[in-house]
């Protein structure tokens, strides 16, 4: 039997050889192709054009502005929301809140992408009185949400492990238990906290079917200018989903080259996870 | 006071906190009974007594550490220097100030040596540094363990040794500048020789503070306590003169725990 | 004063960052409810949809998500359950143990995009088995397999090893002890990793939109297999976006909710009963 086991545990392992294997095998062609710096740097998305153009640099800024600026929504609601949690929150509040970000975690891609749809987006056509709200912007909301239940489930755990006797020191020397939490707890916690950061981070990187539901998916280039926030963009799991049904030839390579971009993007943040896993861990 | 309990036999002393009948409950548990106590300045209190005789709670009460427990409930006066610590006027992150505790497990925070005894002072609004820098010094040298660390202050804290980090523990509770120290069980998780050194430290530090500690090891009691207080289910049984408590007790139940025929 | 003030302000970002939390999950759940709820009618639950007579029904995506959810559970489960028994009773090597945890924990991190990527070169075309839910399932098994193992691995863990010691020690085989001793005291972890699983697959759409499709055909179980079929989320997807059905596509969203919510509970009340045993 021991055999028949080793081999289910190793399965694992196999699926992701199998991954790696099928991206790369079937990613490096189109690059190879267009040439890796014109791939990975070009401006130019034009794949079904006459002369077309393959460059997925407005793909990969959108996936990092995208990803930035729902962090940047995230991380502080998140992260202040754990720390009420975590600290302060009486056991029914604690139990109704952390119910209520589970539920976060559990609604469907899909069901946030609608809503964004028909909600946000419009919205933000009125707000900023645009012919269409359907841009980075919107996308940026709908990560913002679909980041918390990572970042608070993560940083509550670690929140909760803070030992009981550092607070206890904290307050015997005359600190109140806001400055207990903040100067003792998160401290002490920081390194889960990171950790529910880049967990969130990979959420949103490989976000797909709600980003393409609120985006526009035109392929732009990003601007960090005034204005980029209200335009349509296409991010990189966006590009490989909304031209895969109807691709052929080198339009459909170049696809698989986004995903093998996408994927390493991914490996990148488990190493980064894994890191700081191991240095809090090591303490 | 209307109990017998508190009352002093011997010599007399200034006293900096006075407990007059003191009661406490958890939810429906009483677990402090009609205590009565004065806790003499420049002297070292030690509380004795068997498991749960409420010898901890006690000390807890003597800088509202007992706040935090859920449920709890409190009848009768704690004076500190004349005034009561459980009027709603009392500042309690004031009172924690100036009454310092150190714990049963060393419980340095998880930053640098040099934090871990600043943390206090930034707390109570010191920030310039050349002030923090100097109460660090001070503090660490006070609970002698400045040789051992002053090469590594910014290292972190919990690389040192369990008796290194409780005596870590003392200077952070002195860099605040407390007028009183409760200790709860300070060597219960310590080796014999850091224990000896903790209760040196003691001895050196009752000339600038007023200390109240609790202990298992009647020995310890014995080594460095001016007066010894002795709880038996949440009762203070006898309060008095170390050596003539240890000599000659008055109260049967004392006799019998001090020569270990129970606890 | 500054002491206050530094204390005043966190206050309000906590108390802020709760409320609007709440006010979000709350507002979310009743707008879609709200909306969605009264979309739902008979006629919608029970037939299929057809261009001829205009009629909309989702009965196949609805048959297609249980299929869906039944065969990938058929099969993930033994796989899964397998490799935790490995992991925890077998596994001597620390570093095969380490490289199959890392390996796990990449998998659980691969964005479902890919998946479906994946899913589509490998069993729609090299496996020849076309765009189908069979092809959908299977990427799916690969998905959850690091679910299903790592919370039956903590369940496992909780089986004190006396049970096992007492086994042993009545001279039962590895295998033995293993069947009739350590699966059936970790009943509960299997039953939570079930229910983890549903939620994912429920919830999940990129990984099927390029392996099981978007065919709304009435099949039975196993023609339904081999052909293309949408599932709840990918016929959302479908009415929303390509559509503009939005009363059809509110009202899959109400159910998706409602059923999301079930499966929180039922994960609780399992997650519940597995930390009870623990203590």
């Amino acid at each position: 039997m021991h055999g028949v086991f080793l081999a289910c545990g190793l399965l694992t392992i196999g699926f992701v050889l199998l991954i790696t294997v099928y991206l790369v095998v079937s990613g490096i062609p189109a690059i190879h192709r267009i040439g890796f710096f014109k791939f990975m740097f070009g401006t130019k998305w034009a794949s079904t054009a006459a002369e077309p153009s393959f460059g997925i640099l407005p793909f990969i800024l959108t996936s990092i502005y995208g990803t930035a600026g729902a962090m940047l929504l995230g991380i502080p609601l998140g992260f202040f929301t754990a720390v009420y949690i975590s600290k302060f929150a009486p056991k029914a509040v604690r139990n109704v809140l952390m119910g209520a970000v589970e539920l976060l975690a559990g609604i469907p891609s899909v069901v946030y992408g609608l809503v964004g749809m028909l909600v946000i987006v419009p919205g933000i056509r009125t707000v900023f009185g645009l012919p269409d709200g359907a841009s980075l912007l919107a996308a940026i909301i709908v990560l913002s949400i679909m980041v918390l239940p990572s970042i608070v489930k993560v940083s509550v755990n670690a929140l909760d492990a803070v030992p009981r006797e550092y607070e206890d020191a904290s307050l015997a020397l005359g600190a109140n238990e806001v400055e207990t939490a903040f100067r003792v707890a998160v401290p002490a916690a920081r390194s889960g906290i990171a950790a529910s950061v880049v967990m969130g981070v990979g959420r949103a990187i490989g976000e797909a079917m709600a980003v393409m539901m609120v985006s526009g998916n035109v392929a732009n280039m990003p601007l960090l200018s005034k204005g980029g926030l209200f335009e349509s963009v296409r991010f990189l799991t966006t590009a490989v989903a909304s031209e895969m049904a109807y691709s052929a030839g080198l339009q459909r390579q170049a696809l698989f080259s986004i995903a093998l971009v996408l994927y390493l993007f991914i490996l990148l943040v488990n190493a980064i996870l894994n890191s700081i896993l191991k240095k809090g861990g090591g303490k | 006071m209307n109990s017998i309990n508190g009352e002093k036999m011997e010599d007399t002393y200034k006293s900096i906190i006075q407990v007059d009948d003191l009661s406490l409950w958890y939810g429906q548990n009483q677990a402090l009974h009609n205590v009565c106590m004065d806790i003499g300045e420049g002297r070292i209190t030690a509380l004795i007594g068997p498991s749960g005789c409420g010898k901890s709670t006690f000390l807890k009460t003597l800088n509202r550490m007992n706040d935090l427990v859920q449920g709890v409930r409190i009848q009768g006066t704690v004076s500190f220097e004349g005034q009561d610590i459980y009027s709603p006027q009392t500042d309690v992150s004031e009172l924690r100030r100036r009454i310092g505790m150190v714990f049963q497990k060393p419980n340095p925070f998880p930053m640098s040596i040099y934090d871990n005894v600043a943390y206090g002072p930034r707390t109570h609004g010191t920030k310039a540094k050349a002030r923090l820098d100097e109460i660090v010094e001070s503090s660490l040298r006070a609970s002698a363990i400045w040789d051992e660390v002053k090469d590594r202050l910014k290292s972190n804290a919990l690389g040192l040794s369990g008796g290194q980090q409780q005596r870590l523990c003392i200077a952070r509770a002195l860099a605040v500048r407390p007028k009183v120290l409760l200790m709860d069980e300070p060597t219960s998780a310590l080796d014999p020789i850091s224990t000896s050194r903790i209760e040196e430290l003691a001895l050196q530090l009752k000339n600038d503070y007023s200390i109240v500690i609790v202990t298992h090891n009647m020995q310890q009691a014995v080594r460095i306590s001016d007066d010894t207080a002795f709880f038996l289910l949440g009762e203070l049984v006898e309060f008095g003169d170390t050596e003539r408590m240890f000599s000659q007790p008055t109260d049967k139940r004392t006799e019998d725990y001090i020569t270990g025929r129970f606890g | 004063m500054k002491r206050s003030a530094y204390t005043k302000v966190l206050k309000t970002a906590m108390f802020a960052s709760v409320a609007l939390v709440a006010v979000l999950v709350v507002a979310f759940v009743f707008y879609v409810l709200a909306i969605g709820v009264p979309n739902i009618s008979w006629n919608l639950l029970s037939t299929k949809p057809s261009y001829l007579s205009g009629n909309i029904g989702i009965l196949p995506d609805i048959l297609n998500t249980v299929y869906m959810i039944v065969t990938t559970l058929v099969v993930v489960l033994p796989f899964g359950v397998a490799a935790a028994v490995y992991l925890t009773e077998y596994a001597k090597n620390k570093r095969v143990v380490n490289a199959i945890e890392y390996a796990a924990e990449t998998l659980s991190g691969v964005p479902s995009i890919v998946y479906g990527l994946v899913g589509m070169l490998f069993f729609c075309q090299f496996l020849g088995m076309k765009t189908s839910l069979l092809a959908g399932s299977l990427t799916l098994v690969i998905m959850n397999l690091p679910t299903v193992m790592r919370t039956t691995q903590e369940s496992l863990k909780t089986v004190p090893q006396s049970y096992r010691e007492g086994a042993f020690g009545l001279g039962a085989g590895k295998w033995r002890v293993i069947r009739t001793v350590v699966l059936p005291s970790c009943v509960d972890g299997i039953v939570t990793s079930c229910i983890l699983s549903c939620g994912r697959i429920l919830g999940e759409s990129a990984a099927l939109l390029f392996t099981a499709g978007f065919a709304h055909s009435l099949n039975g179980y196993f023609k339904a297999l081999h052909n293309a079929g949408a599932t709840l989320t990918i016929a959302l997807y479908f009415y929303a976006k390509d559509q503009g059905e939005f009363e059809v596509a509110y009202a899959i969203a109400a159910i998706l909710l409602v059923l999301a919510l079930i499966i929180n509970l039922a994960a609780n009340l399992a997650g519940r009963r597995l930390r009870e045993r623990r203590k």
